[in-house]
Parts: C-alpha cells; structure tokens; sequence
C-alpha cells in the first residue's frame, strides 16, 4: 500500500514536470526588469540588471549549509578554464560551453535536453582561450555572441538556430565572448579583441530580426568628442575591447559598458594621448547608443588594465545624501565608487599592493608613478582583479571581490607594427617573481602543480564597505583566484579560486562556513536557484558544472 | 571501428601530404640551428605564439613546446606545417616566410634558450664528475638509481636549459624554486615531517619526506611549518673549477628519458 502510494508520487511528479515544461512561461523584459521577484531563477548573467549577483533565496543558512550535498555533475569534454554564467528559467538551465556549444539541461538532476553547436570559422582568432560566457534570454529565444563574431538566435525549445548576423570580422580579430545584455527588444553586444588591433564598439540589434539599429565605437573616430585622445591613425587600432555584461539601470535608462585596453596592450608611447575610452565604463542610452557619460580609470595605460569589470548599482547613503551609485573594483587595484546619474567621481581606494600610482586625486584621475625599466609593477598584468564578478549585498552593505594581491609584473615595452589579424601587444609583461627564474602567478593553471607560491601573490576575497572604501574583511587563498562571487539574503557568499575549494563564507565576517574540494579551477561566478522548492547552488570547477542542495 | 579506421586514413593523408610541403624551412639540416634564429625566433614567439601557448610554452594541455612534447609533430617539417596550416578547430593558421618559420623552430628545438653565453663541456667527464667525486648522486636519482630526496634528473635535460643548469650547479639557493623549499612541519601531536615541499594550497600540504614518502599534510594538524630559504644542496661555486662544472651540465643536458 505505501510503496503503491509512493509510486503514485512519483508519476505524478513525473507528468506535472512534464507539463510544466511545455508550459514554460515566456520571459517577457517586464520579467527582465523584475528578476528579483522570482528568485527561483536567474534569468541574466549576474542575476538581475543590477549586476549584484545577489540572490533573495533563503533555504540554505549559515546554520545549515554544513549539509549541502553533491546533487548532479555535467562535464564538459572541451579542455580549458570554462568560464561560462548559466542563467535558469522555470527549472530549465542553459550553459555554453567551448567553443559555441549550448546546453539546456534539467536543472534539478543535470540531464540535457538539446546541444546546440555553432561551428567556429577558422578564421576566428582569440588571446586568451576559445572562452564563451553565456546566453541571454528574450521570450523564447537564446542569444549568444560567437568566438568568429556572430551573434545567434537559438530556439530555446528546439535547439535550432533561429538566425545568424555577422557583427565583426574574425579575420581582423574581432570576436564575441560576453553573454549578451537585453533590454526591451533589443540585444546588445561588444566586441573582444584587444589584443589584435581592433577598434572596439558595442552595437544592439533586433531581438527578432538580428537587424543592427545602433553602433556605439569606444574610440571616437574624426571629428568625435574624445577623437584628439589618440595621435594620428593609432585610433584605428586601439582596441578598447568590451567582453563582460554590463548592468543596466531601467530607472535612468543608462547601460554600463566596461571597456578594455588599449592597443598596443604594453607600449603607450605608439598612441600619444589618453587613449578614451580604453579602460572607462561608458554610459549609453540602450535605445539610441547615445554616450550620456564617460568616467576613464586608466588613463594612457601601458600595464593592460581593462576596465572589463561588472559595475554594481548599489544606492548609498553618500555623507548623508541619496546617491545612486555605481561600485567598481578596477582591475588597476583601486576600488571605485562613482555617481551613476552623471559619472560623478566620488572616491578610490587601494584594495591590494599598488604601486603604478601613488593616489587618485579628487577628479578622479591617477596620479602615476611609472616604475623604472626592469622593476616590478604591483598589481601585475592579470590586475589586482580581472572580470571576474563582484557582489554585492543590499543587507550587509558590502562589496565583495575576488583580488590577487602582492602580485606584480615587469612590463618590457616595445615597437608593434600592426599587421591585420595579428597580436598588436607592444612587448610583454613577465610574471615576477621574488627568485630569479622561479615561476612568477601565469594567467592559467597548466597542471594540479601549484608551482608558484605565496612568493608570488596570493588570492583573496575581500570585502570592502563602500561608504569608506576600507575593507571590512579579507579571505586569503594560498594561489590566486578567478572565482566570481555570489551573496544570498541569508548572508552567505559563495566563491572558488584556482585550488578547486568551493567556500561558503559569512558575508558578514568572512568566516568559513562551509567548503568542497572540487579539484579543478573555479573560473565562473557561482549562481543559485530553487527548483521545486529546493534551493540549488552552481559552480563550475574543472570540466564539470556541479550542483549543490540541502540533503534530502 | 569505423571511427578508428577513418581516423587512421586521415594520419595516412597527413603523411602523404607531408612531403609537399618540403620547401617550409630555409634549412634542410634539422638539429642544427645559428644562434640568430634562435633569437629571432623567440620575437616571433613572444609576438604570434605566447599568448596561448605561454611564456614556457606549456599552456595547452597535452603540449610542451619547451621540452618537446607535441600532439602531433615529430620533425622539423611537421612543426612547420602545423605552424602554417594551424590545427582544426584549435590553432589558427600562422602566414610567416620560411626565414621566420625557421627561427620559430630553432627556438622550440633550442628549449626557448637564447642564450649564447653558457659553456657547455665535455659530457663523458662530467658523468665521471657526476658519479664521482662531484657527489652528486648521494642526493639524486638518474634512471632509477640513486636516492629520492632531491629531485630526480633523468629528464633533467629537456626540463631545464643549460644556463638553468649552471646557475643552480653553482648557486643552488638561487635557482631553487620556492616550491621545492625544503619544509620542518611539526605536528599538533608533535610529530615532525621534514622534506621537500611539492605542492601547496590554503588547507593542505604535499612534500616527499627524508624516508622517500609522499606525505599529504592537513593545516589544521599542524603546529608550526618552517620553510627555509636555503637550498639542501651544497653551492659548487668554487668546489668545482668552470671547466668541471660546463662537463657537468654537458652530462646533464644528455639526461632525456623518453
């Protein structure tokens, strides 16, 4: 009679998710705009337009999150950091794996529906990895930027493409890694390539049709406000790429573009100037790409310091005034606060060693302090944090961020010519180490070796109030991290690093509560999601996508 | 089945295409490479080839352009093939005239060592020296033989270049890598762990203790961890004259178990 009835169960539960998969709901912008009020999904990259990556699911507790248990693995047979965000919608999950591969998989047990593969032009070039970010969501539609330049249209039901528009040209190392931005009916994008000459932009197109409707370049070209920053042709090759999603605020209509180094990477002496707007965030109009403001944090910059970070929309209580802010923790290694209506500076702070410059002066602007040919610069060129997201939590206040800190590079300057389609890095920069020869931090982690240690730079979390930007507290990892964060309302923070330890930390103390070895690098921001009333926590580590749930 | 035997038909065309593409390099005697290419090649390198493959050439998992592990090429002509037609669906074809596809090659062949400046001896005598009154094995192991505790050199040859060699032969605490430092670990039981530390993270530690055992350590059993600064090995600086130690880094640079 029990087992009868537990069967009955299961059928049951069986046909209603069935049903409810073909009930899907559509996601409409109105549902865009209200992420927060079904957290049960996370329906853009960083969890809402914010970009707080904060989560307002309350089932696992500092008090219980000692039970979370390993509930499902998908691996991915394609080797390198994954760095993929997946978004969740109504149960269903859609991660993009390299190089242009799109899964939609049962969020609840990791089963996979549909594999969409878009076959990469060998034409395409890319510095860093065959990386890919994510998808968007509009109605039934997924939307993905390519590694030869497209953007794709992909039924979310089917897997199939829907349509396919050139954006930029592969040959000339334009590619898309970010997962794309919605707003209302449109799609935007930016182009990466910053290390191939190009001249960067961020366009927006017709969710429908693929149709361009407007191309913002992040180098003004002739007779453009911010044209005179570039000496002669060196505009036509200045990079100033865009890779990570920006935030968007529906209130004041303004979208938040990170932008990316100028070219050549590591010699400003071939580009005269300050270089607008490599290393700024730009804020457009996402109707009409209009530029409403600008805000450079890198000016003229030889240490490949993109600003490619995600800008948090955090309201503060600014010496005693309102103030709409935008919170950025620069890859430069000072932690920004601005004002998001107008761009406002409104202060920087340090939050590793630094030594480029010896201050930021009350407009904003650094105050550089070049190193002498051969010496060390702090932080080093993989910054003192890199695109990997941030969080923020409305409840604590705080701002957390993944940094290396004592971490440096000695920059070799040198003549680039550029030659279309080809590296334009202007010399290099080699990892430093305190003995000679020894390895200094490397962008990746080839083996399980950690074969650079504490005398390299260490990775940390840090949590940063940004009311005075003092740090409230610091997590230290023995290697660096590429970890993004998450916070949850229960005051959780989720986070990874190179190690493969998955952490929940206190978001208040910073204190471990919690932690899986995972083994593999943790490259991506960790999200969450409830399906069937249970709350769900995912990170990639490796070449698996792992999932977590309170035990049954 | 059928996959495998498809898969051998296409080595098959490889092959068979290989011989056309003869004229890539503007040397037909490969293993013999003029100190200018070498340095020339690691400009290319820095400028086409670092920002995948890395600075010691061993980004990409399953290659070590350095010590000479490829996917797929074996000579010369095939390093050079791959270089121009690039891979599918990874490496993107690189168009570079033969005067630059050579240097590029020299330098992969010469371990990424441009320099020129490091005297390289007679290998027979620095085997002697080695075996003999150098001491070395009291320390290390070739080919099996020989204590654990120091690093094993049987490969010592691709992993290092000559100017590595003789800088750690002469000053080892310079050249020891802060990895490999040789770690005390006293435990919260009071039992102490010495030996050389391998890998580390924030909760654990891995080393190889004086007794020839891997010994995976967990921090919060520990007490005190000193790593000293100071290599193990005695500096040979002064021991030995120049001329000894550039026969010893010859016997070394002949350690390539493959």
């Amino acid at each position: 009679m029990k087992r009868r009835f537990v069967y009955f169960v299961i059928v049951a539960a069986i046909v209603t998710s069935v049903l409810s998969d073909r009930t899907l709901a559509q996601v409409t912008s109105d549902r865009l705009l209200r992420a927060s009020e079904e957290p049960q999904n996370w329906i853009t990259y960083s969890g809402g337009y914010a970009g707080l990556r904060h989560s307002q699911l309350t089932q696992i507790t500092p008090a219980n999150v000692k039970n979370l248990e390993l509930k499902w693995i998908l691996p991915n047979q394609v080797f390198g950091a994954w760095q993929s965000s997946p978004i969740v919608v109504d149960g269903m999950m859609y991660i993009t794996q390299r190089p242009n591969d799109v899964l939609a998989v049962d969020a609840k047990t990791g089963r996979v529906f549909w594999q969409y593969r878009y076959v990469v032009s060998p034409d395409a070039r890319v510095c860093c990895g065959a990386n890919n970010r994510g998808v968007a969501i509009l109605g039934d539609v997924l939307y993905m930027g390519t590694l030869d330049g497209h953007l794709v249209a992909i039924d979310r039901t089917s897997g199939r493409s829907l349509w396919d528009v050139p954006v930029g040209d592969p040959k000339l190392g334009y590619s898309i890694t970010m997962a794309p931005l919605i707003v209302k009916d449109k799609v935007l994008v930016g182009s990466g390539g910053g290390e191939y000459g190009i001249r960067g932009f961020i366009a927006a197109f017709d969710a429908k049709t693929g149709k361009e409707l407007w191309r913002f370049y992040t180098i003004p070209g002739p007779g453009e406000k911010g044209h005179d920053t570039w000496s002669d042709d060196s505009w036509k090759s200045g990079g100033a790429s865009v890779w990570v999603t920006p935030s968007y605020d529906p209130a004041l209509n303004l979208t938040y573009w990170g932008v990316g180094n100028p070219g050549p990477d590591f010699n400003p002496d071939q580009r005269p100037g300050d270089n607008l707007y490599s290393d700024s965030v730009v804020a457009l109009d996402p109707d009409t790409g209009a530029l409403k403001w600008h805000f450079q944090f890198s000016p003229h910059d030889p240490y490949d310091y993109d600003s490619v970070q995600v800008g948090v929309l955090a309201d503060l209580n600014w010496k005693g005034t309102p103030t709409k802010a935008i919170l950025w923790g620069n890859r430069n290694g000072f932690f920004y606060v601005l004002d998001r209506t107008n761009g406002k500076f409104l202060s920087a702070m340090p939050f590793v060693k630094v030594n480029w410059a010896s201050g930021i002066d009350e407009k904003g602007r650094p105050i550089p302090t070049p190193q002498p040919a051969g010496q060390p610069t702090w932080p080093g060129v993989q910054g003192g944090t890199n695109w990997y997201s941030p969080s923020y939590s409305p409840r604590t206040g705080l701002f957390y961020l993944s940094a290396w800190d004592g971490y440096a590079s000695v920059f070799k300057p040198e003549t680039s010519q550029y030659v279309p389609g080809r590296n334009f890095l202007g010399g290099g920069a080699i990892p430093f180490a305190e003995t000679a020869g020894a390895p200094g931090v490397r962008v990746g982690r080839a083996t399980p070796i950690n074969n650079w240690t504490d005398a390299a730079g260490n990775g940390a979390v840090i949590a940063i109030d940004p009311l005075t930007g003092q740090k409230k507290w610091t997590f230290k990892q023995f290697d660096v991290t590429d970890s993004g964060n998450l916070t949850t309302a229960t005051d959780l923070l989720f986070t990874g690093g190179r190690e493969g330890y998955f952490y929940a930390l206190d978001a208040r103390t910073g204190a471990e509560l919690w932690k899986a070895s995972l083994g593999g690098q943790i490259a991506n921001g960790p999200m969450t999601y409830a399906v069937d009333g249970k709350q769900y926590v995912a990170v990639i580590s490796g070449n698996s996508l792992i999932t977590f749930a309170l035990r049954d | 089945m059928p996959f495998r035997a498809l898969l051998l038909a296409s080595v098959g065309l490889a092959l068979l295409a290989a011989p056309a593409s003869a004229q890539l390099l503007t040397v037909d005697h490969p293993g013999q490479y003029t100190q200018e290419d070498i340095g020339r090649g690691g400009l290319f390198y820095n400028a086409n080839c670092f920002q995948c493959h890395g600075r010691d050439g061993d980004q990409i998992s399953g290659i070590d352009l350095r010590r000479g592990l490829f996917r797929r090429s074996q000579s010369d002509e095939d390093l050079a093939q791959t270089i121009t037609r690039g891979t599918p669906g990874g490496m993107p074809a690189f168009k570079l005239d033969p005067a630059e596809l050579t240097a590029i090659v020299a330098f992969i062949r010469a371990g990424f060592d441009t320099s020129a400046s490091v005297k390289v001896g007679d290998a027979a005598k620095g085997r002697a020296i080695f075996q003999g009154n150098g001491e070395c094995m009291m320390c290390h192991r070739v080919a099996g033989k020989g204590p654990r505790s120091a690093p094993d050199l049987s490969d010592i040859g691709i992993a290092r270049a000559p100017a590595v060699l003789e800088r750690a032969i002469r000053e080892p605490t310079a050249a020891l890598l802060p990895i490999n430092r040789p770690v005390r670990i006293v435990m919260r039981d009071g039992k102490t762990v010495r030996g050389r530390r391998l890998n580390e993270d924030t909760h654990t530690v891995q080393l190889i203790d004086e007794k020839e055992r891997l010994v995976s350590v967990v921090k919060k059993d520990v007490r005190s961890m000193d790593v000293a600064k100071e290599s193990a090995m005695p500096a040979y600086a002064g021991k030995l004259t120049d001329s000894e130690i550039a026969d010893l880094v010859a016997y070394l640079m002949t350690l390539r178990r493959q």
